[in-house]
């Protein structure tokens, strides 16, 4: 992709800059059909997704309430954020441990998953997909997690807790900062089979099976040689593709966490980066500030996207 | 011309039974971790009420019965807004949102993945970064430019950024890359337009991948686009009933049976669409590689 990027600037490089110009305005009025198709999608993407980022960028520089005219403030807002937020710094260390947890674990578990399963029979293989893929697939259903751990007897986990004598009266899991950060995590790993887990399967199915022939014939002695020899490296674009998918969800936790632990949690257990951005963009309306937060979780989540993406490259290797 | 086929003494790699025997261990571990809480919301939906309050509880329902669905109709029919209104929103938002993204999504991808044209790598690579963050970046920014179009508090809030979600347009260019070539060259010997060829060549030939997208998208939009409808609509005749089962939760201990019966009937339609494209989703999914 961004070798076509270079490839197409070159060629405009090349020759006259005005007359390079006029040739491909040319060659735009030629495909109006092509713009006028893909222009619905693009306006709204544009307006949505990518107009959104510059402008965040834009206001967490000044101080706008979406009543006055921003003001501008330089870097006040950054400023506040790292040095005088002492919660915001507890949002960042709880994202933080949940994506370096959540983010690894579940494309681990996602790729093993469909490695197993991929030997089976269709019809098996099948179901198996439905019962890993059905937590992500049910939405809201993991609200169920609240009953199982409900702070009464009546949660099911502390009930079972008190039947085999193993405590003596109800933990409240959920307003006890210590077990609030595991049950985020576990929910959300029970949610994390998604679209990559999909992804995964496929790649294994269209999977070139000469070569795992030809890599038994030159010496490929278990599966576990063959996995890092043969099959990781012809899966490469699904595991930069699936890493991408399950980036991104592991540092955008919040919806499990507030149904969970409550808004705000107790001592700020569950909070995380974009709570704390709901917190002052949608209740306090503190919109410069949003801004900002919300810039830091761009540029975080970019960020470890481009290194992985470095370090997927040398699988196989 | 003949072909000669080589076949050499199909070889397999040995496969040790002390690897099946963990592999299969950790596959029943967290197959059983995956279904468990699933498992718990159907038994729970067919259990009495004297069980739900029963110490040590059961697992499994022991007398299934149907109350809680029919006391869940009593709890919605008793609401200040008629449940069809609930339920009526979830379907326009589900439905309308998931056409439109389809439709869109489609109709953009087709060029990208088959003709040229100035600006088309730029516009993919921004489409691939754009997968590297999520939604939740975008939304207190996408809440001013939404209530500056006078889109805050309707239907439209939560649809029309569905409609450019960027992870369909992606599965669709990938998948749309694969076709060949002389099928579309051959329908622009006949004299067919670009729309044409989109709408009665390309569309038909790509049905997996927007099998793929409609349950992407249904499944983002059923839940009400979660968080995003909290924050974009108001007014309570414009929810979902999504938030409507909300509220019946925050009933307590009592209400367990008729919210999980709610979640259960929830749950339903989105692994249902899944369960029938499956194959489909797979063999999409075959072309999400991502080059570098």
């Amino acid at each position: 992709m961004i070798q076509l990027v270079r490839k197409t600037r070159t060629a405009l490089g090349s020759g006259k800059p005005r007359l390079k110009m006029n040739l491909t305005l040319k060659e735009m009025k030629r495909k109006k059909v092509i713009y006028a198709m893909i222009a619905p999608y693009f306006l709204i993407f544009f307006a949505f997704t990518v107009l959104p980022v510059c402008l965040s960028l834009l206001v967490s520089f000044t101080n706008f309430n979406m009543l006055e005219f921003p003001k501008w403030v330089g870097w006040r807002n950054y400023a506040q954020l790292f040095v005088r937020d002492d919660v915001f710094l507890i949002a960042l260390k709880n994202t933080l441990i949940f994506a370096a947890i959540t983010g690894p674990v579940s494309y681990i578990a996602c790729f093993v998953l469909a490695w197993v399963i991929n030997e089976f029979p269709p019809k098996l293989r099948a179901i198996a997909t439905l019962v890993f893929y059905a937590p992500a697939l049910s939405g809201s259903a993991f609200i169920v997690w609240t009953l199982l751990f409900s702070s009464d007897s009546y949660g099911y986990i502390n009930a079972f807790l008190l039947k085999w004598h193993l405590i003596m009266e109800p933990i409240l899991w959920l307003k006890t900062p210590k077990y609030i950060m595991p049950i985020i995590i576990i929910v959300q790993l029970w949610l994390s089979l998604g679209t990559s887990f999909l992804a995964f399967i496929a790649g294994l199915q269209s999977m070139d099976k000469t070569l795992l022939e030809a890599g038994a014939i030159d010496g490929i002695r278990n599966r576990w040689q063959e996995l890092w020899f043969i099959t990781l490296p012809s899966m490469r674009p699904m595991l930069m593709f699936g890493a991408v998918i399950q980036i991104t969800a592991s540092f955008a936790v919040a919806e499990v966490a507030t149904a969970l632990a409550g808004f705000p949690s107790v001592k700020y257990a569950g909070h995380t980066i974009v709570t704390h951005l709901m917190d002052y963009g949608s209740i306090r309306f503190e919109m410069g500030y949003a801004s900002a937060i919300a810039t830091v979780l761009f540029a975080m989540m970019l960020g470890s996207n481009l290194i992985v993406r470095k370090l997927l490259a040398k699988v196989g290797e | 011309m003949t072909v000669i086929r080589i076949s050499l003494p199909k070889k397999r790699v040995s496969r040790s039974w002390k690897g099946d025997v963990v592999l299969f261990a950790l596959l029943a571990l967290v197959g059983y971790f995956m279904a468990m809480p699933l498992v718990f919301v159907i038994s729970n939906a067919f259990k009495p009420i004297n069980e739900i309050l029963k110490f040590p509880p059961d697992f499994f329902v022991q007398n299934p019965t149907m109350n809680n669905f029919f006391d869940l109709y009593h709890l919605l029919s008793g609401s200040w807004v008629p449940v069809t209104r609930y339920v009526f929103n979830t379907f326009f938002i589900a439905i309308v949102g998931t056409a439109g993204h389809v439709i869109i999504a489609s109709m953009a991808a087709y060029p990208l993945a088959k003709r040229h044209f100035p600006g088309k790598a730029i516009l993919f690579t921004i489409v691939v970064m754009s997968l590297m963050f999520s939604a939740t970046v975008t939304q207190i920014t996408n809440y001013m430019t939404l209530s500056w179009l006078g889109f805050l508090d309707t239907h439209w809030a939560v649809i029309i950024p569905a409609i450019g979600s960027s992870l369909g347009l992606y599965l669709m260019k990938q998948y749309m890359e694969q076709i060949p070539d002389a099928l579309l060259e051959a329908a622009e010997i006949d004299g067919c337009g670009e729309f044409r060829i989109f709408w009665t060549i390309v569309m038909p030939v790509v049905k997996p991948a927007w099998l793929t997208l409609i349950i992407f998208s249904f499944q983002g939009l059923w839940g009400a686009g979660g968080a995003a409808g909290a924050m974009y609509i108001y007014s309570e005749q414009l929810k979902t009933i999504d938030y409507a089962l909300g509220q019946i939760l925050q009933g307590g201990i009592i209400r367990t049976g008729p919210s999980m019966a709610a979640t259960l009937l929830m749950l339903t339609v989105p692994i249902l669409i899944f369960v029938l494209s499956q194959s489909s989703v797979i063999q999409t999914m075959s072309t999400s590689g991502m080059k570098d």
